[in-house]
Order: C-alpha cells, then sequence, then structure tokens
C-alpha cells in the first residue's frame, strides 16, 4: 500500500463494460516515479480503455484511479495539465503548421504565448522538425508525426507519459528514434505508461511490465524476472515443411516444452545441445537457437490465436 | 456508474481555446470563405429582389428588394451556422479527430461543445452581418435601428448552432446531414417569411410557421432595419433564446453519449 502513496499513477480494481461485455475486468496498476511500465497485451487486451480511464476521459463502472495525486475522473481536468498523451492513432491538426501544432496545443493548456514561444524550438529540436516547423502536417512521413506527437505531448512539460503504442507502423530507424527519445525522457525523470506490441521495445525500455488479457492483468513484473519465472531459458525455433515430424519423432520428447504453427516449431529447453546436435547432424532443417525473450513469455500467456 | 449524459452542463472558460483554434483556421481562408459565404444570400437578394421585384409594386409597404434584405440576412445565419455546427465540426469530430486530442489536454467535452457552439455562432455572424452591410450599402436599410439586428443575429446563429450539433451528434456520416437540410432548413427556407409575407401562408402553416427559429429571427429583423420594434418582440427573443439553450444542452448530453462511453 504504501508504494502507491508517491505512485504517479495508481489504479485500483478497474472495471469497464461495453454494452454488457466487459473489456476491463479489475485491473490493478501502481506506477514508481521515474520508471517505464510497459502494459502488453494483445489486440482487444482493453489496452487503450485502461489508458481512456487512467485519464479521465471515460468513467469506470467500479474502481478507483489516482493520477498525479488527484481523483480521477473527479478531478482529471488537474491532472491532464501535467500528463502528456501520445495516443495509439495520429490525431494531429491538418489544418495547421508544425509549429502551429504545437502552439495551440500548448494553449489548451493555459500556457502563455511567450512561454510557448520560448519551448517550441527546443520541442521542434526534439523532434527533430526544426527545418520544416512551417510546413504543413500533410506532408510528413509516418514517423514524423510520431515524433511530432511526442512532442506535443511535452507542450506542459508533463510529470507523466502516457504513450499507447508510439512505434506502432513506423519502421527501425524511426522505432529506434523514438526509443531514443523516450530514454531521454526517462533521464529527465519523467514516468511513462507505455503499451506496445514489440516485446523487444518492452524489453529495452521498460523496468516492469504488465501483460495484460481479456481485461486483466495476467503477469506483472520486471522483464528479465518475468522470462526466467515463466519460461525455460533457450528456444530453438525449426522450420520447415518435415519440421513437425521432426518434433513427434525427436524434438517434443527433449523439449520441456514444444509448440508449433504451421510449418515452424518452437522448443523450450535448459539445455539445447541435444536438439541443436540432432539438427546439425541431420541437416536438411532451417534452425534458430536463441535466448528466451518477452516474447515468448507473451505468447505462452496468452496463447498463439489471432485475436480478431 | 457511468456519468449520466444528461447532466447539467459544467463548461470551463477554456472553451474559448477551442474557438480560438476554429478562428485561427478560419483566418488563414478568411476572404475566400467569406466571399463564398456571401455569394449564396447576395444571389439570391439581386436575383429575386430585382427580377421579381420588378413585378412587384412593393411588399409589406416596402420595395421587394427591401424587403427580401432582411430576410437573406436572417436566412444566410441560419446556413452559415448550419454548415460549420454540421460538416466541420464532424470533420473534427469524427474525421480529423480534432476533439480527441483537445480532450488529452485539460479541456472537458463540455468546454469543447460549448467552443464549437460559440464558434459556429461567430462565423454565422460574420455572414449574417456581412449581408446587412452590404444591403446597408445598397441603401436598403433606412433605420439605424438595424444596429439591433446585430446581436440578434448572433442569438439565431447561437440556435442554429446549437440544432446543427445536435445533428452532428447523431450522424453516421456525411449523408446524413442532407436529411436536416431539405427536411428542416429548405422548409424554413420557404415558410418563415424569408421570401414572402407569413400571411401569404395557409392558416395552418402560419402556425406550424410560428414553432420555427427563422420566423421570429425575421419577424424581429424586417421590422427593425426600419426602425420598428414588433409588439411581440419579447416572444420573438424568447423563442430563439429557448431555441439556442435547449438545443446546446440536447447537443451536449447527446455528444457526451456518443464520445464519452
Ligand atoms: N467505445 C467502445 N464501445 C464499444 N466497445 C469498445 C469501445 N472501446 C473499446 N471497445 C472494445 O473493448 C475491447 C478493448 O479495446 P481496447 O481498445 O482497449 O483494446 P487494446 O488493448 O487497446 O487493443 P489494440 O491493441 O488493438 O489497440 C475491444 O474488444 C473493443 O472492441
Ligand atoms: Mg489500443
Amino acid at each position: 500500500m504504501n508504494s502507491r502513496i508517491n505512485a504517479p499513477l495508481a489504479a485500483s480494481g478497474l472495471r469497464k463494460s461495453y454494452g454488457g461485455n466487459e473489456v476491463v475486468c479489475g485491473v490493478d496498476l501502481a506506477l514508481r516515479p521515474g520508471e517505464c511500465f510497459g502494459l502488453l497485451g494483445p489486440n482487444g487486451a482493453g489496452k487503450t480503455t485502461t489508458l481512456r480511464l487512467c485519464l479521465g476521459l471515460t468513467d469506470p463502472d467500479a474502481g478507483h484511479i489516482e493520477a498525479l495525486g488527484h481523483a480521477v475522473p473527479a478531478a482529471a481536468r488537474v491532472a491532464r495539465q501535467r500528463i502528456g498523451v501520445v495516443p495509439q492513432f495520429d490525431n494531429l491538426d491538418p489544418d495547421f503548421t508544425i509549429r502551429e501544432n504545437l502552439r495551440v496545443f500548448g494553449r489548451y493548456f493555459d500556457i502563455a504565448d511567450s512561454v510557448l514561444e520560448a519551448r517550441i524550438p527546443g520541442l521542434l529540436e526534439f523532434a527533430g522538425l526544426t527545418s520544416r516547423a512551417d510546413t504543413r502536417i500533410q506532408t510528413l512521413s509516418g514517423g514524423m508525426k510520431r515524433r511530432l506527437t511526442l512532442a506535443r505531448a511535452l507542450i506542459n512539460d508533463p510529470e507523466l507519459l502516457f504513450l499507447d503504442e508510439p512505434t506502432t507502423g513506423l519502421d527501425p530507424q524511426a522505432r529506434h528514434v523514438i526509443w531514443e527519445r523516450l530514454r531521454n525522457l526517462l533521464k529527465q525523470g519523467k514516468t511513462l505508461l507505455l503499451t506496445t506490441h514489440f516485446m523487444e521495445e518492452a524489453e529495452r525500455l521498460c523496468s516492469r511490465v504488465a501483460i495484460m488479457d481479456h481485461g486483466r492483468i495476467i503477469a506483472e513484473g520486471e522483464p528479465q524476472s518475468l522470462i526466467t519465472q515463466h519460461v525455460e531459458p533457450h528456444v530453438v525455433e525449426v522450420y520447415g515443411e518435415t519440421a513437425p515430424q521432426w518434433a513427434d519423432d525427436f524434438g517434443r520428447s527433449r523439449s520441456e516444452r514444444c509448440e508449433g504453427t504451421g510449418e515452424t516449431m518452437f522448443c523450450y529447453v535448459h539445455d539445447p545441445a541435444p536438439l541443436v546436435g540432432d539438427l546439425d547432424g541431420r541437416g536438411g532443417l532451417r534452425y534458430l537457437h536463441r535466448r528466451a525473450n518477452l516474447e515468448d513469455v507473451f505468447l505462452k500467456l496468452t496463447g498463439r490465436d489471432l485475436r480478431d | 456508474m457511468a456519468k449520466n449524459p444528461w447532466a447539467a452542463p459544467r463548461p470551463s472558460l477554456r472553451f474559448i481555446h477551442v474557438w480560438r483554434r476554429n478562428l485561427l483556421v478560419w483566418r488563414k481562408l478568411a476572404i475566400p470563405s467569406m466571399l463564398g459565404n456571401l455569394a449564396d444570400p447576395l444571389l439570391y437578394m439581386f436575383g429575386l429582389g430585382y427580377g421579381l421585384g420588378r413585378m412587384l409594386e412593393d411588399v409589406g409597404g416596402m420595395s421587394y428588394i427591401a424587403f427580401l434584405a432582411a430576410g437573406v440576412v436572417c436566412s444566410s445565419t441560419m446556413m452559415s451556422a448550419s454548415f460549420e455546427a454540421m460538416y466541420s465540426a464532424f470533420s473534427r469530430m469524427h474525421m480529423q479527430k480534432t476533439w480527441d486530442a483537445i480532450l488529452n489536454a485539460p479541456l472537458t467535452l463540455d468546454d469543447v461543445l460549448f467552443g464549437e457552439l460559440a464558434w459556429a455562432a461567430s462565423k454565422s455572424f460574420l455572414s449574417g452581418s456581412a449581408v446587412l452591410i452590404v444591403a446597408a450599402v445598397l441603401g436598403l436599410i433606412p433605420s439605424p435601428w438595424a444596429l439591433a439586428v446585430i446581436p440578434l443575429i448572433f442569438l439565431t446563429g447561437l440556435a442554429f448552432a446549437g440544432l446543427g450539433l445536435i445533428m452532428t451528434a447523431l450522424s453516421p456520416s456525411y449523408d446524413f446531414f442532407m436529411y436536416y437540410f431539405t427536411l428542416c432548413v429548405t422548409p424554413m427556407m420557404l415558410l418563415c417569411g424569408v421570401f414572402f409575407p407569413l400571411a401569404e401562408l395557409p392558416q395552418p402553416a402560419q402556425w406550424l410557421a410560428q414553432l420555427l427559429p427563422l420566423t421570429h429571427a425575421v419577424a424581429l429583423a424586417r421590422p427593425l432595419v426600419n426602425g420598428e420594434l414588433p409588439p411581440s418582440w419579447l416572444i420573438h427573443i424568447a423563442v430563439l433564446a429557448a431555441y439556442a439553450g435547449m438545443s446546446a444542452y440536447i447537443a451536449l448530453a447527446l455528444t457526451r453519449r456518443r464520445l464519452l462511453q
């Protein structure tokens, strides 16, 4: 309970239904100051709904939320004064230039124009958009728009940032730039709440993650400890038409866990040597041996079935 | 526990930021936008006013074009408020997600809606006033009492902005607005005394017309430009104010129901 007192964001027992269908079913969250907390989950898990509840954009059916010490939704307006939001889908203002987007958004926070004008050059720099400051946003690439959205979320110098899939749809270059910016924000002491489908992103950025499915948090902890806790340390992925046959003949009996999708088998083991030795000797099957990662935890806990 | 969408409105002064955002966009295209808004009413005024006016001695004690001027001031206010509160507001709400962005800042949906309402009324105020000015320049406005029409234009704009925002809250797509234009706006153009005196209508149509906001705007504006205050002025203002207040409240509740669930 004590950790909740200073929590930039604390939510308990959150519930939300849409038309009799409960999409958030008893979620508890407590962020620590200055951390990056990852909310992971398949499509439709309830991540965005959870963020909307925490921002006071929709009322919970049950539960308590406190953001930066303010009760939400009752005092959500006051809380949002010190929160930055990167929404899942860009909603930059197409009627304005890049600079005007920042300026107009800043005014929504009642920030004086003189303060805004002093702040905007730094944000343009942060977004790498200084040279394009006076162009309309239609001409920007997806990565530029995302960077601008992130810069816009910083216009009020927030203590707490909500980032809903900040890198979905971006190429690796753009993704790395965003990651670097987010690390920068952590260094400045800001607290981040991040949702993502990229386990790699969560492993790189988040000190703690929660895996959410069907509106519930089903696992929570540091990425590395979730990996040791839930899955075997080594994975051998085997590809090819005969991979399932190989698994039945050999792989399954030598693995702690062996799963397949189509022509790929995933064998989870503590000791990969027997599998790798067999595959090398046999030839003809392509394989990859790697260490287990958060994605393996995610797939184990949420299953390999499609969600939509 | 979900909030009752019909709870009392609780806007804050931050609605001004929404209004100002729209003003900033409008300023970029102010001149073409004003000319576009003037073209339609002026076509009516000149086309009908001079064309038809030649065949008519006078209407209600004045030249037909002078008769028409006060009506067109009101109808262009209605048109402009309706377009802004429907097509433009719907773009911002549904297509561009401008409202979603604003709601992530410390504004509430009540602020956004009041900002949109104030903006649509302001924009229609510019349109209506522009027509009034053109009519004055042409010498069609004999009395300085016409200045009293200026606040009336704003009130009229507010009433139609609220009605437009109700449609926006209910609309699945732009096509939906055609129903409102066909079933409400066009009939009002014809029934509310813009083009000919209400008294020319059959009695039941006159009763119906008394229920429509445009009737009351025209019924006030026309005597005012001729320097008369109609005896029923308070009723006309009350009806327009009731339309403005009720429509704003209903639009807010329906928009809350649509966006805040
Ligand atoms: N306004 C709404 N009305 C009805 N159902 C909704 C509404 N918002 C969300 N849902 C439903 O709630 C569930 C959770 O949605 P949510 O957007 O929170 O998921 P998510 O975890 O963010 O998914 P994604 O990864 O696809 O963004 C989905 O089944 C969605 O269809
Ligand atoms: Mg989502």
